[in-house]
């Protein structure tokens, strides 16, 4: 992380803009990390970060731009390159999980966003938003083409939502306490055990069921693991 | 047996595996679907003359054939949908432009939404950042250097390396490249990644 920062802080010295005045370079990574892992191992699909998506996206593009400066040879130029594509792996790697969430699960994902009351964040963000309908819209025309439209006519339309399995959040995920929790109901697994309470201390990490645990997640207060 | 064709279309494709894309079954979706058009048909009369006559005792073949026709569909759907993921899995394996041998087995349909679902990625991924976007079907798997090895498996002509040096990629010609200028080479077979 020292030598990142170092990179970071080096990048971020000549651009001075305001909106990142709150965060350093490394704690951007540190949440770019963070929403990484939860996307990797959450079930379902998270909330969007866009925000972070940007801010590091133009972090990388100062870091080029300062590479471009360091002359040929120089071992700190192979050093912060180095950064950089370990920075980009992680970006597209986050990005890319939520992409295939958002196929594997279009019609449940489209459904939530539209069901979203105003004011409430969003899952998708807009460009995601956007590539779900097309996606839903090519699929739902190809089916349409090749086979429901020579079905007899009270076959001609497939409900996708119950077609396209959605999202298990029964899946036992693993996680590491952020912030101290009391009193998380626990259900119970078999017929003789019954509804029990556990405390989830700083730093513990612990197996659960994600559906139990994923407003935790969306708060922050837990970090998949 | 209603239902026999379509499942054996659903077989078809649990046999070949994962990832594999067989030739696109036109025959059998077209039985499937003459056998649909058959029970419907069938269906239509029976309906008609419970309807007249008060027939009652035709109401469980009715259903019967129903719940047939339902199937199908769901097989038909699951056959076509399983296909897509699969052709969707080429776009992320090869690139946007798909090799000969692969597009052979694809229906112009597939085709079709091959190239529909390659734009919309293409838009998104342009969307992403700042201008030039982000391409995230690069960067695969987590750096471990920043050069690697390769060797040419064919001629693939003059080269441009960041900064500014051309080398030419020939047949059996063995390069120190940087990694992140390679990987769609690597994975277009034009290089092959040397283990040392």
């Amino acid at each position: 992380v020292s030598v990142m920062s170092d990179v970071l802080s080096e990048a971020s010295e000549g651009s001075g803009d305001d909106s990142q005045e709150l965060m350093t370079p490394a704690e951007l990574i540190e949440k770019l990390e963070e929403a990484w892992l939860n996307e990797k191992f959450s079930p379902e699909l998270l909330e969007n970060k866009s925000e972070i998506v940007e801010c590091v996206m133009e972090q990388l593009t100062h870091m080029e731009e300062n590479l471009q400066r360091v002359k040929k040879g120089d071992l700190k130029a192979s050093i912060h390159r180095m950064e950089i594509d370990r920075i980009r792996y992680v970006l597209s790697s986050y990005l890319r999980s939520r992409l295939q969430k958002i196929e594997k699960y279009f019609p449940h994902v489209l459904k939530k966003e539209k069901s979203r009351a105003d004011g409430d964040p969003s899952y998708l963000s807009p460009e995601e938003f956007a590539f779900a309908k097309e996606y839903m819209a090519n699929t739902e025309t190809y089916l349409k083409n090749v086979a429901l439209r020579h079905m007899p006519p009270n076959l001609q339309t497939v409900d996708f939502a119950k077609c396209v399995p959605e999202p298990s959040l029964d899946s036992f995920v693993f996680l590491r306490v952020k912030v101290q929790q009391e009193n998380i109901l626990v259900e119970p697994e078999t017929d003789d055990q019954s509804e029990y309470a556990v405390d989830l201390e700083v730093g513990s990490q612990h197996l659960m069921r994600y559906r139990t645990i994923a407003p935790l997640v969306s708060n922050g207060a837990v970090q998949l693991i | 047996m209603f239902g026999e064709k379509a499942i054996e279309l659903v077989r078809e494709l649990d046999r070949i595996g994962d990832g594999q894309l067989p030739a696109f079954n036109e025959d059998g979706i077209r039985q499937v679907l003459e056998e649909m058009k058959a029970l419907y048909e069938q269906n239509q009369s029976d309906v008609n003359e419970a309807k007249s006559e008060g027939a009652s005792e035709l109401i469980p073949t009715i259903k019967f054939r129903h719940c047939c026709l339902l199937r199908n569909q769901r097989c038909i759907a699951a056959y076509l949908y399983d296909r897509l993921l699969r052709v969707r899995a080429l776009r992320w394996e090869y690139g946007s432009v798909l090799p000969t041998s692969v597009r052979f087995h694809m229906s112009a349909e597939e085709l079709e939404w091959f190239n529909q679902y390659k734009k919309s990625l293409a838009t998104y991924m342009r969307s992403l950042g700042g201008e030039e976007g982000l391409d995230i079907t690069q960067d695969m798997k987590p750096p471990k250097s920043l050069y690697i090895e390769v060797r040419c498996v064919k001629d693939h002509g003059e080269f441009e390396i960041d900064d500014g040096t051309i080398i030419l990629l020939k047949k059996n010609s063995q390069h120190f490249l940087p990694r992140w200028k390679c990987e769609h080479l690597i994975r277009q077979g034009v290089l092959e990644h040397v283990l040392s």
